[in-house]
């Protein structure tokens, strides 16, 4: 065993303390977990699936877990999306009740923390849980595991239309000692319900904490769920997810992957489209600035025929920030009459900044109209040259355009308390900056009237 | 068509089978340094020549097969296989067409292949048919006018061995994979061809018309060097099928283009693939590389993939000069239980270089083909360029295909493309064109050979004719 993988699993005995009234399954499960992780060791570049992406970072680091949710509300509340909307709060991964805003939850809607449906109904919990994703998937899916203790539960019931959003937020906080945290999500939304979910990072600046979150997403017949996931961690965070969606016949999942925060940063998300017309949709943007390390990977699995899948990615890239995009697309023998899109555009602002990208299509049946298109290159000085003869500036047109490169993906985003946040969290930090700032804010304000 | 006849079309067999012949001077299966040594001596080399194949020998027994292709085989057994065999004596080889298999020559009246040569392809005893030496004559006469020297990869190391000495392994080192340590240690067929500065190369290069190319090698390791302002045309292989007793083949291709050097080098590749299990079918491993140092030099690799069991195949540029070009055109064709593994690297090093891709691939039967690519801009690649479309076509509900290309971008001045899509034939297109009286079959090979059509018009043009009777020949029956 190695030297930094036993690091990580001293820590296990800090969450053991006082649990002697859990289900015996849960221990069992992390045991589990510890084992795999213990044999796995942490990803290598070797690994094919972390060729890009080095996580030394966190190998090395030392991380204790938090012990207490304290955060002052004042900033919390700075630091939270003006949405009315239900909401759970995570600080450094242990829930804080007094931030979270859970009444008037609708009928046939069910949120919890995952300590506390674990203590209210735990087999409940325990069928779904860890079906999506075993220990199996990565060396972080498995630490997860060891370490599953806390998160979120979402369950909707058959036919239950959720009006407002539902928000999981995750805030990090500056401490003394950087920590760690391993939230583990699951939802099920049952047949024909409908809710929109907000997935928020977001932390106090100079924080260097490490998230390392497993979400499973269970989508019944005729379910539709939109899922946000804004990462806004502070620029030294280590963050970690992966999504694992499971969607029955005519349900449809759609994922906004926003990604603007954090030092090393790595989704993966993977639908299984598992019956006939399950559609999925996948958006995402990352800008990446300074050092910062954005690595996304994305797997649409057609399982059945008739299922549909659809991506399309945008990265933009400053200072020596590196990116790394992967798509792909499975069609399992006999799953005929499927469409899988692919496109991914990539926008190199500086000299050193570096983009990897691999689309990838694997199929195994004939009757199927896949494609994938991926793009990295420069501003059009056509588009350039266009804007400057009407009387607009280089420095404001190039601003404009990158805003326009990414308005490509914040167009879809259904909710704009979200798409004006990141309109602007990008434009204040292009390096034209200067040149756009009022003018942002301006078209936001006419938006609004 | 009705499905059993297609069953059937798709069932046939090759056509042509194998040839088994004992020849005396083989030496029995095995590798170890003595073998090394002897191949080595029997070729006359000298004792550089066989430390170069002593150090890949012993670099390669470090290291492991690779794994990470889309390819499923069982393990290869180097201690079974025989590292030697001397060339044919015609005494041994059909003394003329009568004796050889009619359906062969039938696929060759139906690839149009000239009547002198098919003798030539169905390994005939050459000099019994026509008099081979008079042409091979009249060509290297031309070619010496001209200065430029084309011989066997043997004759090179003992004629011009500084050339050699200063060329070979520098595009693809010893240690550069597995196969190419293999071949690097036991080469023993190839060609050499040096076109010196400012010489455009009279005429296009083939495999077939040097002498005693017609043993194609197990192990081959071609070596062609195109000085300033250079050009030449190269050929390799041939659209029929090919005979050959080996299973396992394992080239290597190294190119060199100088400054404002043009190399294009075209490939048709029809090898046994195998019966319908895909037993005993040809394993092609094969490492390709060309190297454009010098400014402005272009490099361009034509491929028809149609043969063979297994392919792996990444024939790559080096773009270091300075508005260099790489160009990579292929066709695969896959059928029955074929797996190929293909695709290219273009390493953009040079300020102003540019590349571009266009893959085709169609897969029939129970076949299974990826494209799988690289693209990489160092920092120091200003304004490179590159564009790339691979497109994949499926034939029936049990193939495969799949598309892995990697991109690694490292300048914001550089733009790159990447397309690709997955389809089937177009059941309207299918129905336009029947409904105009062209037969099914005929409509397919149509729609097919229109899918290749940008890979097929950067063939030199005896090849294009050929290479698309080929297509239609391989997937023949394959549709229903």
């Amino acid at each position: 065993m190695s030297e930094e993988t036993q690091h990580f699993l001293d820590r296990l005995a800090d969450i053991r303390a006082g649990r002697e009234s859990e289900p015996t399954w849960i221990a069992a499960r992390r045991q589990a977990g510890a084992a795999r992780f213990e044999a796995m060791g942490f990803p290598t570049r070797r690994d094919e699936a972390w060729k890009y992406t080095d996580v030394r970072a966190i190998a090395r680091g030392e991380f204790a877990l938090a012990r207490d949710a304290e955060f002052s509300p004042a900033s919390a509340a700075a630091l939270t999306l003006p949405i009315d909307t239900h909401r759970l709060t995570f600080v450094d991964g242990v829930f804080a009740p007094a931030l979270s805003t859970l009444d008037g939850l609708p009928e046939g809607v069910s949120l919890q923390p995952l300590s506390a449906a674990l203590v209210e109904n735990h087999e409940a919990v325990g069928g779904p849980l860890g079906r999506l994703t075993g220990v199996e998937f990565s060396p972080f899916s498995a630490l997860n595991t060891a370490f599953m203790e806390e998160g979120a539960v979402l369950r909707l019931a058959p036919g239950t239309v959720v009006e407002k959003p539902i928000t999981l937020q995750f805030l990090s906080r500056r401490g003394e000692a950087p920590v760690m945290s391993h939230p583990r999500v699951l939802v099920q939304a049952g047949g024909r319900s409908q809710a929109t979910l907000i997935e928020h990072h977001v932390g106090e600046e100079g924080a260097a904490n490490f998230t390392n979150l497993v979400e499973e997403v269970i989508l019944e017949r005729n379910a539709i769920l939109t899922h946000y996931k804004l990462q806004e961690a502070p620029l030294a965070d280590l963050h970690i997810a992966s999504i694992h969606v499971e969607q029955a016949r005519d349900s449809r999942y759609t994922s906004f992957n926003l990604n603007l925060g954090g030092a090393l940063v790595r989704t993966d998300l993977i639908s299984e489209l598992n019956g006939e017309n399950a559609t999925c949709d996948f958006y995402g943007l990352f800008y990446g600035e300074g050092r910062q390390h954005v690595d996304s990977h994305t797997l649409a699995n057609h399982n059945a025929p008739h299922t549909f899948s659809n991506e399309n990615y945008k990265g933009i890239l400053d200072d020596r920030a590196h990116g790394v995009f992967n798509g792909k697309v499975v069609v399992k023998r006999d799953s005929q009459k499927i469409e899988g899109f692919q496109s991914n555009a990539n926008l190199l602002l500086s000299d050193r900044a570096e983009i990897d990208a691999k689309p990838e299509l694997e199929i195994y049946a004939d009757d199927v109209k896949c494609s994938h298109g991926t793009t990295t290159g420069q501003l059009d000085e056509e588009a350039i040259y266009a804007l400057r003869s009407r009387g607009i500036d280089r420095q404001t047109a190039r601003g404009l355009l990158t805003l326009a490169f990414a308005g490509e993906v914040l167009e879809e985003v259904g909710l704009d308390a979200i798409s004006e946040r990141v309109e602007l969290a990008v434009a204040g930090k292009l390096p034209e900056r200067f040149n756009l700032a009022g003018l942002v804010e301006v078209a936001v304000a006419l938006d609004d009237e | 068509m009705a499905s059993q006849e297609m069953e059937q079309l798709v069932r046939r067999d090759y056509k042509e089978g194998f040839v088994t012949d004992i020849e005396s001077e083989t030496l029995p299966p095995g590798l170890d340094e003595d073998v090394i040594a002897f191949i080595s001596n029997k070729k006359g080399e000298p004792e550089w020549m066989l430390e170069w194949r002593l150090k890949a020998y012993r670099a390669w027994l470090k290291m492991t097969t690779p794994s990470w292709a889309h390819l499923d085989y069982p393990p290869i057994d180097y201690q079974s296989i025989s590292y030697f065999s001397a060339p044919k004596r015609p005494e041994d080889r059909p003394q003329s067409l009568d004796e050889v298999d009619p359906k062969l020559l039938e696929t060759y009246e139906k690839l149009g292949i000239p009547l002198h040569e098919r003798a030539a392809l169905a390994g005939v005893a050459v000099d019994a048919v026509f008099d081979s030496v008079s042409v091979t004559t009249t060509f290297k006469e031309k070619l010496g006018e001209a200065g430029v020297i084309f011989c066997s990869i043997s004759e090179a190391v003992q004629e011009y061995p500084e050339l050699v000495k200063q060329y070979l392994g520098s595009v693809v080192p010893q240690t550069d994979n597995y196969f190419a340590a293999l071949n690097s240690a036991v080469f023993t067929d190839g060609s050499f061809v040096f076109v010196p500065k400012g010489v455009t190369c009279p005429m296009e290069l083939s495999t077939y018309f040097r002498i005693n190319a017609e043993n194609t090698g197990q192990f081959e390791r071609t070596l062609i060097i195109c000085e300033e302002g250079a050009q030449v045309s190269y050929l390799e292989g041939c659209t029929a099928p090919m005979r050959d007793e080996n299973q396992l083949h394992a080239a290597v291709v190294e190119l060199v283009a100088l400054d404002d050097a043009y190399i294009k080098y075209s490939t048709v590749q029809n090898w046994y693939p195998g019966d319908e299990d895909g037993k005993g079918g040809i394993y092609n491993f094969v490492t390709k590389r060309g190297d454009c140092r010098g400014d402005r030099s272009r490099i361009s690799w034509t491929q028809v993939e149609t043969g063979s069991a297994i392919t792996w195949k990444y024939p790559s540029c080096m773009l270091r000069g300075k508005d260099s070009k790489g160009e990579f055109y292929s066709v695969a064709v896959t059928n029955g239980r074929q797996q190929a593994d293909t695709g290219t690297k273009m390493v953009h090093i040079g300020e102003g270089s540019r590349s571009s891709i266009i893959s085709k691939g169609i897969s029939a039967g129970r076949s299974n083909q990826s494209y799988r690519g690289l693209v990489k801009v160092g920092p120091r690649a200003k304004g490179a360029r590159n564009f790339t479309q691979c497109d994949s076509l499926l034939i029936g509900d049990q193939c495969g295909a799949h598309t892995f290309p990697y991109q690694e971008i490292g300048n914001s001045t550089a733009t790159v493309e990447h397309e690709a899509t997955t389809s089937k034939i177009g059941e309207d297109q299918l129905f336009y064109c029947q409904s105009r009286g062209i037969s099914e079959e005929d409509a397919v090979s149509m729609i097919v050979n229109g899918f290749c059509k940008d890979v097929f018009q950067e063939l030199p043009m005896e090849f294009a004719v050929e290479a698309e009777a080929l297509l239609s020949v391989t997937l023949e029956g394959s549709v229903g």
